[in-house]
């Protein structure tokens, strides 16, 4: 566990060596990236190896940082941040391979993608609220670079629109903190202190601070209708920066409700339950059938994301221990699923066919063409499917029968975003890859693809690995969610008993 | 009154070594320096950097001794920490000097921006009315000549004299204010006036003499509605004293304000940390805090050139500033010198840069800034920290700043009253500050350089300055409590 608290450091380092490397040439700032991503997710294993469950958080430092206020460098980890880091080595490791044709300003790039792991670490390891909002922060401003330098279409309107979203959402976040921590006389900023400290708010307080902090949390994650910077965003950013943002950024948002303003406000939490709940159901519906009649493959994926991450706060809102442990894993599942879905369409057939447009990969038969990428798209679209033996199934069912504890009819209406999710998921695969069969198909397409190269096969498997080992062993995960939640801030919160 | 004339010039060491550190760089300029035109820049720049670098010291040495001459000066932490501060970002802002082809007389600039931190480091002690109007003043009327030095660009002219306009109305208003205050209670000090009017309550009289202070002090900090000159002056100075009236500037007059509303004028505060708000200048405060705040954010929106965005910016600063001179009453300085000297040093690092590209051609225009990462990566990462400080990114300092200021304004009293309200605007309105920032970086980081646009080479004091000020940013910013922890 100890060896957590290095991955931030060493995303960070590995930034500023990328960026050194960088300057020499761009394989020396590839090789780089890809060391410190394998040493990232490799420490995270290996601190997943000698992970013993418990509930609550475990101290991995704790040093003041600034007196004055009452800060302290305080990182902690339990099971979901442990699942979440697991995660982000692997995205990390994944998203540097579907890089590895940035030919421009290679160094930067890579500087830039490892900071923005950096913060999604430091984010993931936070037992201090203030900690927390700063690596919640760091992580903003490398997205924009990312998208407006290297990314296609509309990116810079794109780039410009998630970050204004991402930091409005924060600006909410600071808000409802510092009011926190006005009313609680200035103690500090420690989550088991505010936790103490918020059991005196009034109800008015709770309401209000609850409702700034998980607003400005549910920004990032997605949810309706707050979502709309997510499907521009995922389109303008390359392929890498997709992927990260799809797969670990939205599970900042989603990561900051489960461990800043739900226990913190309990109040005001069950207040906004059902609304929750219903704008989770709407984005979960919304979002997939408005990925139904997309024509940008991209979009497809991008409004996909919103309606995966709606059973995530779906799960969240259901606040029992089935349906949140299903959430953390859907976090996962999620982050994997659609990291493989933008290596495909991003990396894959837009870098080789170079238009997204559905009507015209219709015109080539892709299948015949690069046969590994319609191959990696059908197992990621029927893992995004739910289908069982991929990790989405676990999740979402986990997600929809703790829901159905809590509330019956929000597990139905929820239940029929997975038909959407169906529909759309193989609309995409038929348009896109078989869109001509046949015998009379001609095999050539209007110019030579390139061949599937090393790492992005490496990639792909990586992650078609992780989605069908979890569903396979859900439980995997699932050993190391279910004892946090059983710690005394979550069982303050939720109802029906650990299962 | 006690006239300790020794004691008097002990505390007055620091300013003692700006007058002839000013005098002597004029005096080598005239006998020695202007028959070597290669090094005169050079000497001036020497003198000039000595002497203030001297002044820092004797500040540290002199350390917070109390009342000086009978409570005419104050040297407190405060005073301490903010001489050392105007003297470090006038430092900064000397090693920025232009080149010879755009500034002739270099000796006499020098000089002239060390009369300007003579001022500066008093308004930091100053503990009298007089005093205070004389920093003031001196401080000004060096900042109007620094303003208008550059004699090649009519632009340069303008700014000098509006700004000279614009502060000659505001030093009348703060001289009639002063007067009104004097007849009130019959003394310049402010000890002497915070006793008597905690005896005598508010009066009509007060509150048109507050009025007048407080319009002055507007006019001084940029804060709307007053502050109509800023976008002309930072658009027409040169570099060097553009970063000034940015930075040291802003930190010594703020130091200075605060001194005179809390200690002097304390009980005529007011409230507006809970309803029912009473009157007193703590509402009239956040009024002009609130007002800056909107339009000094919403007018960078629709900015094209890069100072007149710098301006608008400075003024949004200037209101989150004032929050925190509301709270600094009950918390104290820290939060407020902390955010000040933040600023001014990613100000002075913003207008260092644009120094440095104006010796390659224009840096006027947004997109004059077009592929600075290709011209020049250092200068280019410099700017990165500087405005991403300036829109309150971490680690860097400007968002410490902010947050320390917001922590201290909400803990007044929560959102009881309108001042915390006032805090979570300004948090807001962050994230619009955050779309203009990113334009200027837009242009710096993201696009492409035009094709015939030179390489840009970077003068040794500047390159020295900028990346100072960048280290400063980001240990300050990791390290919070350096600042706070004098306090």
């Amino acid at each position: 566990m100890n060896a957590l608290p290095c991955t931030i450091y060493v995303a960070f380092t590995g930034a500023f060596l990328a960026l050194v490397a960088g300057a020499r040439s761009a394989q020396a700032a590839r090789v780089v990236a890809l060391l410190t991503a394998l040493t990232l997710w490799g420490l995270t294993l290996y601190a997943a190896s000698g992970f013993v469950p418990a509930a609550g958080l475990q101290d991995l430092v704790n040093l003041p940082w600034i007196p004055q206020l009452g800060i302290n460098y305080h990182l902690a980890a339990d099971g979901i941040s442990l699942t979440l880091m697991v995660l982000t080595g692997l995205a990390a490791t994944t998203g540097v391979l579907f890089s590895w044709n940035i030919e421009e300003r290679t160094g930067e790039f890579f500087a830039l993608y490892l900071s923005l792991i950096g913060g999604v670490c430091g984010v993931f390891l936070s037992a201090d609220v203030f900690v927390l909002f700063v690596f919640y922060e760091i992580a903003i401003v490398p997205k924009y670079f990312l998208i407006a330098k290297w990314g296609s279409t509309n990116r810079e309107y794109g780039a410009m629109k998630l970050v204004l979203y991402s930091f409005a959402g924060s600006a909410l976040v600071l808000a409802g903190m510092l009011w926190a921590y006005a009313a609680s006389g200035g103690q500090g900023f420690g989550l088991a202190q505010l936790a103490m400290a918020a059991a005196d708010f009034t109800r008015t307080q709770q309401l209000g601070m609850f409702a700034l902090v998980f607003t400005g949390f549910a920004v990032l994650a997605g949810m309706f209708p707050f979502h709309t910077w997510a499907p521009t965003g995922h389109v303008a950013a390359p392929t890498g920066a997709s992927m990260l943002l799809a797969g670990v950024v939205m599970k900042l948002g989603a990561y900051g409700c489960l461990r800043v303003a739900m226990p913190l406000f309990p109040v005001g939490f069950e207040f906004f339950q059902p609304v929750i709940a219903w704008l989770a159901i709407t984005g979960i519906l919304y979002a997939g059938f408005v990925a139904l009649v997309q024509e940008d493959f991209k979009f497809v994926i991008g409004y996909s994301s919103v309606s995966h991450m709606g059973f995530v706060l779906l799960g969240l809102a259901a606040a029992n221990a089935t349906a949140v442990s299903g959430a953390v894993l859907q976090m996962f599942s999620h982050g994997v699923i659609a990291g493989l879905l933008f290596a495909v369409v991003g990396r894959m057939v837009y870098e080789r066919t170079h238009t997204r447009h559905l009507m015209d990969l219709k015109a080539m038969p892709l299948h015949r063409l690069i046969p590994f990428a319609a191959v990696v798209f059908v197992l990621a679209g029927l893992a995004s499917m739910g289908l069982p033996g991929f990790s989405g199934f676990p999740a979402e069912l986990t997600i929809l029968i703790g829901t159905w504890q809590t509330k019956p009819l929000w597990a139905l209406a929820a239940a029929g975003g997975v038909l959407v999710a169906a529909a759309f998921t193989l609309r995409a695969i038929q348009v896109s890859f078989f869109g001509r069969t046949g015998p009379d198909v001609c095999t050539e397409a209007p110019h030579p693809l390139p061949p599937i190269t090393w790492p992005e096969k490496a990639g792909a498997l990586l992650l078609l690995g992780a989605t069908i080992y979890l569903g396979l062993c859900p439980d995997t995960l699932l050993d190391w969610i279910r004892p946090a939640l059983h710690s005394p801030v979550f069982q303050a919160l939720l109802s029906g008993g650990p299962s | 009154m006690k006239m300790d004339y020794a004691g008097l010039f002990h505390a007055l060491q620091p300013e003692a070594h700006l007058v002839l550190g000013a005098l002597l760089v004029l005096a080598f300029d005239m006998v020695w320096a202007r028959h070597r035109p290669a090094n005169r820049h050079h000497v001036a720049l020497a003198i000039g950097l000595l002497s203030l670098v001297l002044a820092g010291w004797k500040a540290v040495a002199t350390g917070g001794t109390g009342p000086v001459f009978g409570g005419v000066l104050m040297l407190d932490t405060l005073a301490t920490a903010t001489r050392v501060g105007v003297v470090t970002l006038a430092a900064l802002a000397v090693a920025l000097l232009p080149s010879p082809a755009r500034l002739r007389h270099p000796a006499e600039f020098v000089a002239i921006l060390l009369c300007a931190t003579t001022g500066f480091t008093l308004m930091a002690a100053a503990n009298q009315l007089l005093i205070v109007f004389l920093a003031v003043e001196l401080a000004s009327l060096s900042l109007y000549v620094l303003a208008g030095f550059d004699k090649t660009r009519p632009e340069s002219a303008e700014a000098a004299l509006k700004y000279y306009l614009f502060g000659g109305m505001a030093a009348a208003f703060l001289l009639f204010g002063f007067s009104l205050l004097y007849g009130l209670t019959g003394s310049l000090d402010l000890d002497m006036i915070a006793a008597q009017l905690s005896m005598r309550g508010p009066s009509p009289l007060l509150l048109v003499a507050l009025g007048m202070v407080l319009v002055a002090f507007g006019f001084k900090a940029a804060a709307a509605p007053f502050h109509l000159w800023a976008p002309d002056v930072y658009q027409g100075a040169p570099a060097p004293a553009a970063a000034l009236i940015a930075s040291a500037s802003k930190l010594a007059g703020l130091v200075v304000f605060t001194r005179l509303l809390w200690p002097g004028l304390g009980s005529a505060v007011g409230t507006i940390a809970h309803v029912p708000i009473t009157v007193g200048w703590a509402p009239v405060v956040a009024l002009i805090a609130a007002a800056s705040l909107l339009l000094g954010n919403i007018g960078a929106l629709a900015q094209t050139n890069v100072r007149r965005l710098l301006a608008y910016s400075a003024i949004a600063h200037a209101g989150a500033m004032l929050l925190g001179v509301i709270a600094a009453g009950r918390l104290g300085p820290g939060p407020l010198f902390y955010y000040a000297a933040t600023y001014g040093l990613a100000a002075v690092g913003a207008f260092g840069v644009l120094s440095v590209l104006e010796a390659t051609g224009p840096a006027q225009k947004l997109t004059d800034l077009a592929g600075l990462y290709k011209r020049s990566p250092l200068l280019a990462g410099c700017l990165a920290i500087f405005v991403l400080s300036l829109a309150g990114i971490p680690p860097l300092a400007g968002f410490f700043g902010k947050f320390a200021v917001f922590a201290a304004v909400l803990r007044l009293g929560g959102l009881g009253g309108p001042v915390g309200w006032l805090a979570i605007a300004a948090i807001a309105l962050s994230a619009v500050g955050l779309y203009y920032y990113l334009l200027i970086l837009k242009q710096a980081l993201v696009a492409t350089p035009a094709e015939d646009a030179p390489a840009v080479k970077i003068p040794l004091p500047a390159a020295l300055a900028l990346l100072t000020a960048a280290a400063l940013l980001v240990v300050l910013g990791v390290l919070p409590s350096l600042v706070l922890g004098i306090f």
